[in-house]
């Protein structure tokens, strides 16, 4: 019987022929990442059981980016345990204030991730990377300890529910109102322990920050990992970028799939997800008129260069509604650059929105941009759970970055009309 | 090994943010954090747990974030174990990695009331309402898992299998 894409990339790791469903297997690991917040419990863990080394300095990754530049003091003692674990094991891809992003948009930008890889994070949006065509998904600290002394873990392999993308977005439409339509349908456990296997003609029309922004929220439908194939939009990524020779593997023809579904790209239309789950999708034209307090744009979800140019091409020459306040966060530093280089950080402020540096922040409910009670925020972030932004009785509204900028100008939900 | 106590009972996708809300990760002492455990869903949970009380939950429990930290916090608090319809993958392995125990039953999920009084047997999982009378039986793990149980979580288990190793090779 023939493998999907990811039991393809698993085999390769695990040093076998072929593996199927349900499988428990032992891979290699080409990359072991974690934050600020899941590291520190990985390194207690990792010294505990007392190992003295990483299994490769190169194939560990530890980006500062949760609650960086420090929220407070605890969060600055955990940033310096961080930074103490990566001076002592020489990690050389270890990302401090400065350098740093929001990891899931920064890895695929520093090359440090690439097609074929088998990837651990010890964070749940580690499975963003299936859109350069790796295997790639989230884990807790202590397997990330694990992963960092041995450079394995244990997997089960995963069946796949095979998504059949056909057409072309509508212009006001991108890769977040494709996955939000798509958790919509299947539900916060519709893939649970599963593969979302992204096919089809109309994989070739996604960029890589639509494919980026798909996969990323794979976790959100219980999602084991998300994953495109590899074709010349990819290929086109990774040149002259990453440190590693790519490997492309395709699924078989007979693999076998829980099921497909087929998307329509051209009728998709821009979505939000509603409090508090974000599988309570509606159009965005049904929640026209919904009053806003607070817009955030940003994530490693919406944080990448494509949409800040979205979110510019609809702020620039415009002000964001009285009684609204707008925070914009670019993931990383390169994008921050971009931004400040093309002079859309001027019209953002013109505008009457605040722009970050890059940080998680308010996406956890961590900083920079908490709500009070009753106050009501839509976010380009990619949770909704009570109390995820902040007080229990406010509410997140999930959405592309053209609805979320709309709303911004509007004080109110407003679909885009215009890109 | 096995867990008798009160039980707690909430419903499907509770999520990792309403088990410890992250604007307390900025610390990783299991103590500290574990005076949130459940706070955005249950703010009295902390005050009434008692050592080997029972998380009786509906499907797709622990969704939403990798962090350790909510499977730590249960743990911390003395919960005597978690049973659910399913739980979300993450959390389910972070469970098995650091030694709580989590049973998947959706029968005894739907049934046991909030306040019931129940005993579970992890080595059968047999689960026994005392207050209904009734039994009911969780799916068993598979015994790639059990060794990682039994050592007492998956960095002891890597040690057992290095010093075995080492011991092979001697």
């Amino acid at each position: 019987m023939g493998m999907t894409m990811t039991q393809k990339i698993l085999a390769a790791h695990a040093g076998l022929e072929s593996v199927s469903a349900g499988q428990l297997i032992s891979a290699r690991l080409d990359i072991v990442l974690g934050n600020d917040i899941t590291t520190p419990v990985a390194v207690n863990e990792f010294k505990k059981a007392g190992f003295n080394s990483v299994f490769d300095k190169d194939r560990v990754a530890i980006v500062l980016d949760h609650f960086v530049p420090n929220k407070d003091i605890k969060a600055a003692e955990q940033s310096k345990q961080c930074r103490e674990f990566a001076c002592e094991h020489c990690v050389s891809h270890f990302y401090d204030v400065g350098k740093m992003g929001i990891e899931h948009a920064l890895l695929p930008e520093k090359g440090v991730v690439t097609a074929g890889d088998c990837i651990i994070g010890a964070d749940s949006h580690t499975c963003t990377y299936g859109a350069l065509g790796a295997f790639s998904t989230g884990v807790g600290s202590t397997d990330m300890a694990a992963g960092m002394a041995t450079g394995t873990a244990w997997f089960k392999v995963p069946s796949a529910i095979r998504f059949e993308l056909s057409g072309r977005l509508p212009k006001e439409c991108s890769g977040k109102d494709v996955i939000l339509t798509v958790i919509g349908k299947i539900g916060v456990d519709g893939a649970l322990y599963r593969s979302m296997e992204f096919t089809g003609e109309g994989v070739s029309s996604l960029s890589m920050d639509d494919r980026l922004c798909i996969c990323n929220m794979a976790i959100e439908a219980g999602a084991k990992n998300g994953i495109f194939p590899v074709d010349d939009v990819t290929m086109k990524y990774l040149e002259n970028r990453c440190e590693r020779e790519p490997v492309v593997y395709t699924a078989d023809d007979d693999a076998e799939y829980e099921s497909v579904i087929n998307i329509d790209l051209s009728k998709i239309v821009p979505t939000v997800s509603c409090p508090h789950l974000p599988e309570n999708t509606r159009p965005a034209s049904e929640l026209h008129g919904v009053k806003i307090d607070q817009v955030v744009i940003g994530s490693c979800t919406n944080g990448r260069m494509e949409d800040m140019e979205c979110a510019w091409r609809i702020l620039r020459g415009k002000k964001v509604k009285d009684g609204v306040r707008c925070i914009i966060i670019p993931a990383t530093m390169e994008i921050y650059r971009e931004c400040a280089k093309r002079g859309y950080i001027v019209d953002f402020i013109d505008a009457g929105a605040v722009v970050s540096t890059p940080t998680c922040g308010p996406c956890l409910g961590g900083y920079m941009g908490i709500l009070a009670a009753g106050e009501r925020c839509i976010a380009t972030t990619n949770r909704n759970f009570v109390g995820r932004m902040g007080h229990t009785e406010s509410e997140v509204y999930l959405a592309s970055p053209a609805t979320a900028a709309t709303s911004a100008v509007c004080g109110y939900i407003c679909e885009p009309t215009e890109v | 090994m096995d867990t008798r106590g009160h039980v707690f009972k909430y419903p499907d996708n509770v999520d990792t943010d309403v088990i410890i809300p992250a604007r307390y990760l900025n610390t990783s002492d299991a103590n500290e954090l574990a005076k949130h455990c459940m706070e955005d869903i249950d703010a009295e949970f902390v005050n009434k747990v008692k050592a080997g009380d029972v998380i009786v939950a509906g499907w797709n429990f622990g969704c939403g974030s990798s962090r350790e930290h909510a499977p730590l916090v249960i743990k911390t608090c003395k919960t005597g174990c978690v049973i659910a319809k399913s739980f979300a993958r993450i959390f389910y392995r972070n469970a098995i990695n650091i030694g709580l125990p989590i049973l998947e039953c959706p029968e005894a999920a739907d049934a046991i009331e909030n306040g019931s009084e129940v005993e579970v047997d992890f080595d059968t999982g047999e689960i026994r309402d005392i207050t209904s009378k009734k039994t009911y039986k969780a799916q068993p793990f598979p015994p790639f898992i059990q060794n990682i149980i039994k050592a007492g979580g998956l960095l002891a288990s890597l040690k057992e299998n290095q010093t075995e190793k080492s011991e092979e090779n001697m």
